[in-house]
């Protein structure tokens, strides 16, 4: 059942790095990030790599696997043949610290610009009340595991290091889709999500759809539908002339533009 | 491997990544879906361009080409059911409504999509470092224009109850009805012409999408998780419509020039 | 996180702080002064942190790793709270009363009390904030069903409650601007004479970047230890790495004590298999909606271990068994159901008869009992766990599991008010603080723990910091010295020993003696194991440099674990009975006498050991205490808890 595993990985830091070989001893069932651990154990202590629960729900082990971003502890071993060589890198898209570690920070910078949510005060009893199909769109939003993996495939931003100041990234994009959608909050975020956030930059590519490991439609429910809401008030005509005309979508009453 | 120095380069290669040399460690096939789509979209684009020129073979009674419907130019007899407004205008009465359907697919979320990846390799793939130094994604024109996908999409309902008087007229002959095999092309293509247009991002956005309280319009609602399941399909739809709109096409076109003649069912 | 990404602040500034820091791992050391420390940005720390802030406090959190990474986003079930949204007559009476049946008397009575009575407007809150609970038809907050929870309660979001709450919090901390350090590790929390009174009192803390190994110093009058458990001590366990019970070690070694450390809760059903996964929680629903438990020869056996005690309550026939799941109120309880003490001692003989299965567990089977729509539809995490991490279609065929170490009943002793330790300026909330769940939580009363009990903290060291004006204790320079000369000691090693080895024997000395079921020579046994592991742990080494170094992080995390496991096994070894989370095969029953106190921990003198005393239970006031007057005999109400 036993085998040892072809394993290879960056090594380095920002000075530089090389992919070095660490073949190693598997069983069956194990998953990337047990290849991971054993070579820490064994052949290199100090081998870095981010890592908590170990079962795809805290979003730490990001990392790319034969050059497609994953999460270390859901990519099984018995996806790959056993002579195949599996080669590990950092998420590329962020500046290296060590080995596998990466500076995420960009992502905890955009999370700071984004307007929180403001509720209206709450009901006569002390309670709110919202509908369970108001709040499914953004509940799927909020899945989100901030692995991260979607700002690193990005190739907004993973190819051109001069838009992360401008551009805000698909974790950020269902954030504001999250809140856009929500029956409570009172901000009208749609000019920030153009022209802060960057939203204009994306082009549906769908790689963040990809890699996303809890399955969250980002691209068709999240950042389409904002494209289209942003659409509704800067480039439709139709919506605007109703607005003057006092034809207009009361659904949005009670927000205010940020 | 050697070692690799900090690298000085752009996007994965730039500083501060990490210093790895190849720009995608992917080992799977993944430039096969780019180029198939490359290959398909282009030989779409011949094909439908020389028939768009032709100005000929797109009318064989009683099956008007979709490309050429509805004809409101110099149309030979009988293909102009809406009549000739522009019966003046020179060239390929294709031409003068083309742009609708073009225009609804450039702008189409799974095309754009398609597109940048095929055509512009931006990116090619997940994870596979594009080519090109500078990007400013659908914020300056002429890509900002993709925002009016809306008005497309108007303009393609219009298209689709065109296309559909179509299939009704290819039912009807002189003395009475028929079915040929042009019917059921021409059937099947409005289908899915309909599918993909029903499933269409904005049409999902316009029936219900745009709104934050579903609960106060369960119509509205009910009407938006119809499109959206549609909707998880509306890549499907949009090949299968690229297809069934080319082979509609080269059918009248076959026909018209007498190459097949037509296959009656009744 | 040192370099600032393009145009993302200032190169060489740290991101979230702006203070100076470079990658150069002896460039020196960072020093802050704030009025509240927070180390641990979980649930609990998180709401701290929020209150303090609030409340006017100069504050930061400290975490180990990244933010909204922390152990609490694997809570599933909900946060038990009695807003009344189900059930109109639920009240926090009731919630009291069932905290301190299901945690056999032995709680903290007025934590309880507190804790049953501010949830809701907790709950409340983080709606306020942004979270997105699951309604009720009327568009309330949804509650939900859970084991010893008399109406329904749990407010939650699908199956992933602990998520939601994280995020919510990390998300207000965020908005609010409140400074966090992440990645970065306390290893010693500093004390002093206040200039004042004399009195000892928090002067600060002391730790280092993961990043550049670089060492931080804090200086703030107030520490609010937030850090979770203990689970890493043990080899089967649904806790992270992150779980090596920091906040235990660093209370005990400032002069606060323990308490309640004997009990721990075993969850009966974790995956086994595949290894990566193991001890990962596979939830209680799965028997409550039919799931049966067999062993390899095929053979349903908890029909064989169903105590006297629970016999007149437990159905004794497959027939009646199986009837239970359509008409609860005509048939009793499949033994399926018993207490998660007596379901995992029964799993545990089965296997240790070499009944079990390739992997060394037991069967779960729910595939043969219900169809693959049924299952889906009611466990679709469940599903999709065994399907992503075990290839197993749970569907088709049974589950393998064996019980799981879960969650630490006991802590830090705190005042229940305050939270404040027995050490002014310290304070301990969450799964770090002990009392408040007794000898055995119940399922959702964990998250609601964090939230209460992490806003009584902020507030009150808020309100200690400020009343301190200038007069705050100030660290005592050679202390930070010697702090710095302890968490470099693995580097100076010759030839020592390997700290992942020093570790992965510990987890399964303590698996293997300290585990579900407890014998007094076994526990003797683990005490001699320890003393030898803290042996050898004076000589660990550890290869590379400071910077981003994992051996070395884990070589300063052990000396915490072999404390608290030192405390876990004596009071174990202490405690001669049966009680909650506390099994003694040598003592099986469990004694009024031991239900009216709890075993309190402390550092020995020289540091190098703990020691043990008995302390009288706090007495509840006669208002509350009639609430348990017409209630069963203790032992009775022992409910199968849930799995928050």
């Amino acid at each position: 059942m036993g085998y040892t595993l072809k394993l290879r990985v960056w090594r380095g830091d920002k000075s530089g790095g090389e992919i070095k070989d660490y073949p190693v001893e598997v069983s069956e069932g194990e998953v990337v990030l047990d290849a991971i651990h054993r070579v820490q154990g064994t052949q290199a202590g100090d081998l870095a790599v981010r890592w908590n629960c170990k079962a795809g729900k805290c979003g730490s082990c990001s990392a790319e696997v034969n050059g497609k971003p994953r999460l270390m502890c859901m990519c099984r071993l018995s996806d790959f043949e056993e002579d195949e060589t599996i080669t590990v890198t950092p998420m590329r898209t962020f500046p290296v610290i060590r080995d596998l570690v990466t500076d995420v920070s960009f992502n905890y910078e955009k999370a700071k610009e984004l307007p929180s949510f403001a509720p209206p005060p709450r009901d006569a009893d002390n309670k709110r009340r919202m509908a369970q199909v108001d709040v499914e769109r953004g509940q799927e939003f909020r899945k989100c595991i901030e692995c991260f993996l979607c700002q690193n495939t990005c190739h907004v931003v993973r190819d051109h290091e001069e838009n992360k100041q401008a551009f805000a990234g698909p974790r950020f994009f269902l954030r504001y889709a999250e809140l856009d959608m929500h029956p409570l909050d009172t901000n009208d975020r749609r000019k920030l999500a153009q022209d802060a956030a960057g939203l204009g930059m994306c082009n549906i590519t769908k790689c963040c759809t990809e890699v996303c490991p809890e399955g969250i439609k980002i691209t068709d429910n999240a950042i389409i539908p904002m494209k289209e809401r942003v659409a509704d008030r800067k480039f439709d005509p139709l919506v605007w002339l109703g607005s003057k005309i006092g034809i207009r979508n009361k659904d949005d009453d009670g927000r205010v533009e940020l | 491997m050697a070692s690799t120095k900090a690298p000085a380069g752009t996007g994965v290669h730039g500083p501060g990544r990490a210093a790895i040399g190849a720009r995608t460690l992917r080992q799977d096939r993944w430039w096969l879906a780019p180029l198939s789509t490359f290959v398909v979209f282009s030989a779409f684009i011949v094909y439908a361009t020389w028939r768009a020129f032709a100005n000929a073979n797109y009318y064989a009674e009683p099956y008007l080409s979709p490309f050429y419907s509805p004809c409101l130019g110099d149309c030979v007899k009988g293909s102009s059911d809406f009549g000739q407004p522009f019966g003046w205008f020179p060239l390929s009465a294709a031409l003068i409504i083309l742009i609708f359907p073009l225009g609804f697919r450039m702008t189409c979320y799974y095309y754009r999509k398609s597109y940048y990846r095929a055509f512009w390799l931006s990116p090619p793939a997940c994870a596979v470092a594009e080519p090109h130094t500078k990007y400013t994604g659908e914020t300056r024109l002429p890509l900002i224009l993709n925002n009016l996908h809306r008005y497309f999409w108007y303009a393609a309902i219009v298209v689709g109850f065109v296309l559909s008087f179509d299939v009704v007229i290819s039912f009807k002959e002189a003395d009475g009805g028929h079915v040929g095999l042009g019917t059921l092309i021409l059937l099947v293509n409005v289908v899915f012409i309909w599918l993909y247009t029903l499933s269409c991002h904005s049409c999902r956005h316009a029936v219900g999408g745009r709104l934050r309280h579903f609960s106060k319009h369960p119509v509205r609602y009910k009407a938006w998780t119809w499109v959206s399941k549609l909707n998880a399909h509306h890549a499907k739809f949009a090949w299968y419509s690229l297809f069934s709109v080319a082979i509609a096409d080269l059918y009248v076109y076959l026909l018209a020039n007498g190459t097949i003649s037509e296959t009656r069912f009744f | 996180m040192s370099t600032g990404t393009a145009g993302v602040g200032q190169e060489g500034r740290h991101p979230m702080t702006g203070n100076a820091l470079d990658g150069d791992a002896e460039g020196g050391m960072e020093r802050h002064t704030y009025d509240v420390v927070v180390i641990g940005a979980g649930g609990a720390g998180l709401r701290a942190a929020i209150a303090a802030h609030e409340a006017g406090a100069r504050t930061a959190i400290v975490c180990k790793s990244l933010l909204g990474k922390a152990h609490t986003v694997m809570a599933e079930g909900g946060i038990a709270a009695a807003m009344g949204n189900r059930w109109p007559e639920d009240n926090w009476e009731v919630h009291f009363r069932d905290t301190m049946r299901g945690g056999k008397m032995l709680n903290n009575w007025r934590m309880a009390q507190l804790h049953a009575q501010e949830a809701p407007e907790r709950v409340m809150e983080l709606e306020d904030w942004g979270a997105l609970f699951d309604r009720t038809e009327d568009g309330l907050i949804s509650q939900r069903d859970f084991g010893g929870h008399k109406y329904a309660r749990l407010a939650h979001v699908g199956d992933r409650t602990g998520l939601e709450m994280i995020r919510t919090l990390q998300q207000r901390a965020v908005q609010l601007g409140i400074d966090v350090f992440m990645e970065c590790t306390i290893t010693d929390v500093f004390v002093s004479a206040s200039s004042t009174s004399g009195e000892k009192a928090i002067a600060g803390a002391f730790g280092y970047w993961r990043e550049s190994g670089r060492f931080i110093v804090f200086d703030s009058p107030t520490v609010i230890l937030a850090t979770g458990g203990i689970g890493k001590s043990f080899k089967v366990t649904s806790n992270s790495w992150e779980y090596t019970g920091d906040g235990h070690a660093l209370a005990m070694r400032a002069g606060a004590s323990l308490i309640n450390m004997e009990f721990i809760q075993f969850h009966p059903t974790g995956m086994v298999w595949p290894p990566s996964v193991k001890g990962l929680l596979v939830t209680e629903s799965v028997r409550g909606d039919g799931g049966i438990l067999k062993n390899s020869e095929g053979k349903r056996f908890m029909f064989d271990y169903i105590p006297e005690f629970f016999k007149a309550e437990t159905a004794d026939t497959v027939e009646e068994a199986d009837a239970w799941y359509e008409d609860k109120k005509n048939n009793r309880r499949p033994p399926e159901l018993l207490p998660r003490d007596e379901v995992a001692r029964a799993i545990n003989s089965e296997i240790k008869a070499g009944r079990g299965t390739p992997h060394g567990g037991i069967y779960l089977d729910i595939a043969s009992r219900r169809t693959p729509e049924f299952i889906k539809k009611r466990l679709p995490s469940m599903y999709h766990q065994f399907k992503e991490l075990a290839d197993v279609d749970i569907t088709a065929e049974p589950m393998e599991i064996g019980p799981t170490c879960h969650y630490v009943m006991g802590g830090v002793e705190v005042d229940a008010d305050t939270q404040e330790s027995a050490v002014t300026g310290l304070y301990a909330v969450g799964e770090c603080s002990g009392g408040m769940h007794g000898s055995n939580r119940l399922g959702g009363n964990s998250l609601g723990d964090l939230l209460v009990f992490g806003k009584r903290a902020g507030d009150a060291a808020t309100a200690y910091a400020k009343g301190l004006g200038a007069n705050r204790p100030k660290i005592v320079e050679a202390d930070v010295k010697a702090a710095e000369r302890s968490a470099l000691a693995p580097f100076e090693v010759e030839g020592g020993e390997n700290p992942y080895t020093i570790q992965s024997d510990l987890q399964q000395s303590m698996n293997d003696l300290v585990g579900i079921i407890r014998e007094g020579s076994e526990l003797e046994e683990s005490l001699v194991a320890i003393e030898a592991f803290k042996e050898r742990a004076k000589t660990m080494k550890v290869e590379g440099h400071r910077q981003y170094n994992p051996g070395w992080h884990l070589a300063i995390d052990l000396r915490n674990m072999l404390i608290v496991s030192e405390s876990i096994a004596k009071a174990a070894l202490a405690r001669q009975e049966s009680r909650g989370g506390h099994t003694r095969n040598d003592y099986p029953a469990t004694d009024p006498e031991w239900g009216t106190k709890n075993l309190v921990v402390n550092l020995t003198a020289d540091g190098t050991g703990v020691e043990l005393h008995e302390k009288p239970l706090p007495v509840m006031p006669e208002e509350l205490t009639t609430y348990f007057a017409a209630a069963a005999p203790m032992a009775n109400v022992q409910t199968e808890e849930g799995k928050n």
